[in-house]
This record gives C-alpha cells, sequence and structure tokens, in this order.
C-alpha cells in the first residue's frame, strides 16, 4: 500500500517529461557533466600549450603574423648570454631555496607536532605567508631590502654594530640574487610545514612507542622511522614546489624585475620581458617551451628518486 | 623561565624521569626555535602594517625615531590611496574577478568531478588523472600562448578574460578535492534514492552535494584566495589602469619615479592582503584540511 503511494507520484513526474528522462540517460549526463571543466581546460590550457610550442618554432611579434622559422629562436637563445645567466640562476634559485624551504619547513612541522598550549592558533598564524598575494608580501621585502632605510641595515649598524655600512641587498648581483633566494624561502616554509605536518600526524604512535621500547634515541627514531613514512608525501609535496619554484614569476618581478644588470632574471621573467614587454611573442614562447625539459626532468628525479622507498615498502602504488 | 628551570633540576634528581620531558631542553628545542620560526614569518607583516600608519618624516628618520614603533601614526597613506588613486576600483575589480572564476570553477569541477567519482564510467579515472595534470602546468609556460588567444577572442584588457583563464588552474585543483569528497561519501546512499526512482541529476542535487558541503566551502575559499592573489595573467592580460587587479596595481601605477612612496605602498599592500587574512581567519580549517587533503590525495 505504502510503496504504490511513494512511486506513483515519481512515475507520474517521469513519464512525460522527456528532458528529465535525457538527464537520466547516463552518458548524455556524463559528457553535460564533463563538458565544462573539458571545456574550459581545453581552450585555455590545452590549446595554449601546443600554440606556445608553436609559437616558439616562429617568429610571430605582437600585431604580426610570424611564419616558421624552425629551430631559429633556440639557435639564437644557445648563443645569448642572458638566457644562458638566467637558465642559471633559475637552477641555483630552485636548487637553493627548494633545500632551504624543506630544511626549515620540515623542521617547523616537527615543532608544531609537539603538544603546546594555542597550537591550532599558531599553525594558523605559520600559514599566512601563503596566504597573502606574494606580490604584496614581496614589496614588504623590497621595502626591507631598501638600500638606504632597510630595517635589517638598522639592526646590524645601529643596534648590533656589527656592520659599519648598511648592506647592499639588491644594487650588485650575488647579494640580489641571495635576498630573492631568501624572500623565496620565507614565503615556501608555510605550505612544505603544512602539509609535512599532515603527514607526520598519519604516522602511527605505536611506531615511536615500539622503537623507544627497543631504547631507539630520539635522532634514530627520526631517521629510522620518521623520514622513511613522510618520503611519499614529501615526494608529492617536492614535485609541487620544484616546479612552483622554477617556473617562479611574481617575486622576482616585484622585486628586482631581472636587474641589477639582468643578474636575477629566472626563466619566467626573461620570456614575460622578452615576449609580453619586448613584444618577440616568438622568442617569449621559445624561453617558455625551453623550461619543459627542466621541469619535466625534475619532476621525474624527485618523484621517483623519492617515491621509490614507498614501492620498496610494498605499498600500494597510487 | 624559573618553572622551567625547577623542572629541569627536577628531572636531574629524578633520574627515571626521560631527559626529552625535561621542561629546560623543552624550551630550548621546541619555544625557542618556535618562536624565531613564528617572529620572522611574522616580521614582514608587521613591517607592512606599521608602516602604513608612519609618518613620512619618521618612515625617513631612524636616528630620532625607533623605526620599530610609531610616535604619532596617521592615516594620510590611507587617505590617499581611496581617494587619490583608483584604488577602490582595483579592489572591486579583484574581488568582481575572483568571485567569477571561484563560481565558474565551483560549477565545473564540482559536475565533473561527479562525472569522475560517481557515474564512473570507463576511462574515468585517466579523465581525473587528465585533469590532475593540468595542475601541474605552471602559468609561466602558458601565458604568452594565452596572451594571443585572449587577443583572438577580443578579451584583451577585459576582466572576463581573467574570470575565464583563471579557471585552468583552480579546476584541477577543486576537481581534485571534490572526488576526495565525493569518496567518503557512502555509495549505498545514492543507490537507496536510485531504488526510490530519483533521477541522477535529484541525486546529486539533494544527497551528494548536501554532504560535500564542507568540501565545496574548502574549494570555493581556496579558490577565492587564489585567484585574488594571481599575477602573471593578470599583468599580461590587462593594460588600462582601471581595469587592473589589486597585486599588479600596487606595482605597476603605484611604483613611480625615482621616490618610492613606501607608506602609500605598504597601506596599499596591507589593503589588499587584509580580504583575504579576514577570508582565512574564519575559514582557518578548511583551508588546512583542503590544503593537506589535496597533497594527500
Amino acid at each position: 500500500m505504502s510503496v504504490t503511494t511513494l512511486s506513483s507520484p515519481i512515475l507520474a513526474q517521469r513519464q512525460p517529461n522527456w528532458l528529465v528522462r535525457l538527464f537520466d540517460y547516463k552518458p548524455f549526463l556524463i559528457v553535460m557533466c564533463l563538458a565544462p571543466a573539458i571545456g574550459l581546460l581545453a581552450v585555455f590550457l590545452t590549446y595554449p600549450l601546443g600554440l606556445g610550442i608553436w609559437l616558439a618554432f616562429t617568429d610571430t611579434t605582437i600585431g604580426r603574423k610570424g611564419e616558421f622559422i624552425g629551430l631559429e629562436n633556440f639557435q639564437y637563445l644557445f648563443t645569448d648570454p642572458l638566457w644562458w645567466n638566467a637558465v642559471f640562476y633559475s637552477v641555483l634559485y630552485t636548487g637553493i631555496a627548494t633545500f632551504g624551504k624543506f630544511a626549515l619547513g620540515f623542521w617547523l612541522a616537527l615543532l608544531l607536532n609537539n603538544h603546546f598550549p594555542f597550537k591550532s592558533l599558531l599553525r594558523a598564524i605559520v600559514l599566512l605567508p601563503w596566504i597573502v598575494p606574494t606580490v604584496l608580501s614581496a614589496l614588504a621585502f623590497w621595502w626591507i631590502y631598501d638600500p638606504q632605510f632597510s630595517i635589517i641595515s638598522y639592526l646590524l649598524v645601529d643596534v648590533l654594530h656589527w656592520r659599519t655600512s648598511n648592506v647592499d641587498f639588491l644594487g650588485s648581483p650575488w647579494p640580489a640574487r641571495f635576498s630573492l633566494i631568501a624572500a623565496n624561502i620565507w614565503r615556501g616554509i608555510p605550505f612544505v610545514a603544512i602539509s609535512l605536518l599532515a603527514g607526520l600526524q598519519t604516522i602511527s604512535p605505536s611506531l615511536y612507542e615500539a622503537a623507544m621500547l627497543d631504547g631507539a634515541s630520539s635522532w634514530q627514531r627520526f631517521r629510522y622511522i620518521t623520514f622513511p613514512m613522510m618520503m611519499p608525501i614529501l615526494a608529492i609535496v617536492m614535485t609541487f614546489s620544484i616546479i612552483f619554484t622554477f617556473t617562479d614569476f611574481q617575486l622576482v618581478y616585484a622585486i628586482t624585475r631581472g636587474g641589477p644588470v639582468n643578474s636575477t632574471h629566472l626563466l619566467a621573467t626573461l620570456a614575460f620581458q622578452r615576449g609580453i614587454a619586448g613584444g618577440e611573442l616568438g622568442e617569449g614562447a621559445a624561453i617558455a617551451v625551453s623550461m619543459i625539459p627542466f621541469l619535466v626532468f625534475a619532476t621525474l628525479f624527485s618523484y621517483f628518486g623519492l617515491a621509490r622507498r614507498k614501492w620498496q615498502q610494498g605499498e600500494a602504488n597510487d | 623561565m624559573t618553572d622551567a628551570v625547577a623542572q629541569a633540576s627536577v628531572a636531574q634528581t629524578a633520574p627515571d624521569t626521560m631527559a626529552w620531558d625535561s621542561g629546560l631542553r623543552r624550551l630550548m628545542m621546541i619555544y625557542l626555535p618556535l618562536g624565531c620560526f613564528v617572529l620572522i614569518l611574522l616580521f614582514p607583516f608587521y613591517w607592512m602594517a606599521i608602516t602604513s600608519f608612519k609618518p613620512n618624516a619618521e618612515l625617513m628618520n631612524y636616528r630620532e625615531h625607533n623605526p620599530f614603533w610609531i610616535s604619532s601614526p596617521t592615516l594620510a597613506h590611507i587617505k590617499h590611496l581611496l581617494f587619490d588613486t583608483a584604488y577602490p576600483r582595483w579592489l572591486w575589480t579583484t574581488m568582481m574577478v575572483a568571485i567569477g572564476s571561484t563560481t565558474l570553477s565551483l560549477v565545473a569541477s564540482t559536475l565533473a568531478a561527479y562525472a569522475i567519482e560517481r557515474l564512473r564510467f570507463r576511462g574515468s579515472p585517466y579523465v581525473g588523472l587528465g585533469i590532475y595534470l593540468a595542475y601541474l602546468v605552471p602559468p609561466s609556460i602558458l601565458f604568452i600562448p594565452l596572451a594571443t588567444v585572449v587577443v583572438q577572442f577580443g578579451l584583451f584588457d577585459s576582466p572576463l578574460a581573467l574570470i575565464l583563464v583563471y579557471p585552468t588552474f583552480l579546476v584541477p585543483f577543486c576537481t581534485w578535492l571534490l572526488i576526495g569528497y565525493f569518496k567518503s561519501i557512502p555509495y549505498e546512499l545514492e543507490e537507496c534514492a536510485l531504488v526510490d526512482g530519483a533521477t541522477r541529476l535529484q541525486i546529486l542535487r539533494r544527497i551528494t552535494l548536501p554532504l560535500a558541503v564542507p568540501g565545496l566551502i574548502s574549494a570555493g575559499i581556496f579558490s577565492f584566495t587564489l585567484s585574488w592573489n594571481e599575477f602573471i595573467y593578470a599583468l599580461a592580460f590587462i593594460q588600462s589602469g582601471a581595469n587592473k587587479t589589486v597585486p599588479v596595481a600596487i606595482l605597476t601605477e603605484l611604483v613611480t619615479g625615482d621616490v618610492y612612496q613606501w607608506g602609500a605602498l605598504m597601506a596599499g599592500s596591507l589593503l589588499g592582503s587584509l580580504p583575504v587574512a579576514i577570508f582565512y581567519s574564519l575559514f582557518v580549517d578548511y583551508y588546512v584540511s583542503s590544503l593537506t587533503g589535496a597533497v594527500k590525495e
């Protein structure tokens, strides 16, 4: 009795309306559901990616359709000291910044994994540099690195008397390079720390208890439990971090715009300078495309180099 | 401190207590480094805030005024920003772009995640993987060809271009996050509804979506933050001063001449950071869960 009263209104509603039936037809529904996402990604991601590779082989400029010129752009780049300089700095920047971020971020994650009052508040505060727009915090760093009124110089010269002259952070190549790396590390620590903290919290405490019963020191507990257990998540976070550090743009563009004397150009800022500001779309695209091999290599290296351990432990390969 | 020392001495007198639990050691190994981390991570914001309220005379004179404090706070920089520049307009544009692209990507990725996780067709894991891989394509590689695409579509210099382009990095992230959330909803609930004669769309609207609200909030606030912070596309696609977003406008419109107006620049940065910071403080747990959830998936 109750069954008929329940189902009849639905049946009455369903039978005549062909639109409802169409939307209940699974293949149609699948296509409709995937269409917006796939459409957006195809038009604004896959197509530009292909177009970018095509542009790299043409001499397109802003306002003029280019012609296919083969490898000329790349041949030119290989003889261009500025490009080599950008490659060098991109690799240096990624290498040192990634190392710094992971060393300090891992340390911070281990610290946050302890029990102390106001833990969640502290975790929230720590994530702030990652939430705030990079360009805006980069401006704060620019001001902190000011040649005359740098607060760091003030501390070193007037308060601590360690130096007699102001630090020239951004005026000459090497200090500028390291100043930018420091700012990048500052910005990257929170992401690494919070991601790794999530990984740390999944490690079962019973492993540590067992190790302590066996007399393992705190270093041994870190080396033989924490570190191996963190490998899979470390691999993923590091892959992400390397990709987005290598292709970083905002920080360098905001603080030095590639200067002094083009010493702090990353490949991305060089591509912007040539491609958009200079109008040489083809050459800019070639610089952007030249990042791809580095990215693929870095991704494979960090992913397989670190994730291999996970397979050795016999876990599912997901 | 005295408490810590007292505890340390207790630990020494009682050999049974493990060294780790001693207060002094705890202070040196945990609180001190933690304090340094917090100090360094927060200092640029403190510096930003304090600079925005300092009068110019104090800003450039460390001899007579302590640079870490303000003797006579002023609202001049903020007033200059709000009334002499197009700052309110930039804020408005940024807000509209962030809301528009967030809505667009939420709709697209909810549907996609539902199709991949719940409608399960042949090859759905590969579609999921493809969308995930799209997240690994950095904007720095795409902005030059995208600029020509935007010009082709006649959208150059229009905020609409940003609304359409931002989903390229928002959709992969949101889809991946929502797939994880949909996975956690028991499939039996949907089967019950199917047996009762509900259509697929009814199931999505009445059962799956209400249960996935935390995931939707996470994806939404995350997308909002990411699009608020986006820089390179906004820099490359927007030319006219009025249509710029806050991060681009501060860097290109406020940085003028040789003498930088640090007060105004920092005030602009502070005001531009506040909306996301407030948003963040309201939804901290969602941020942390989406950040870590996306990494773990």
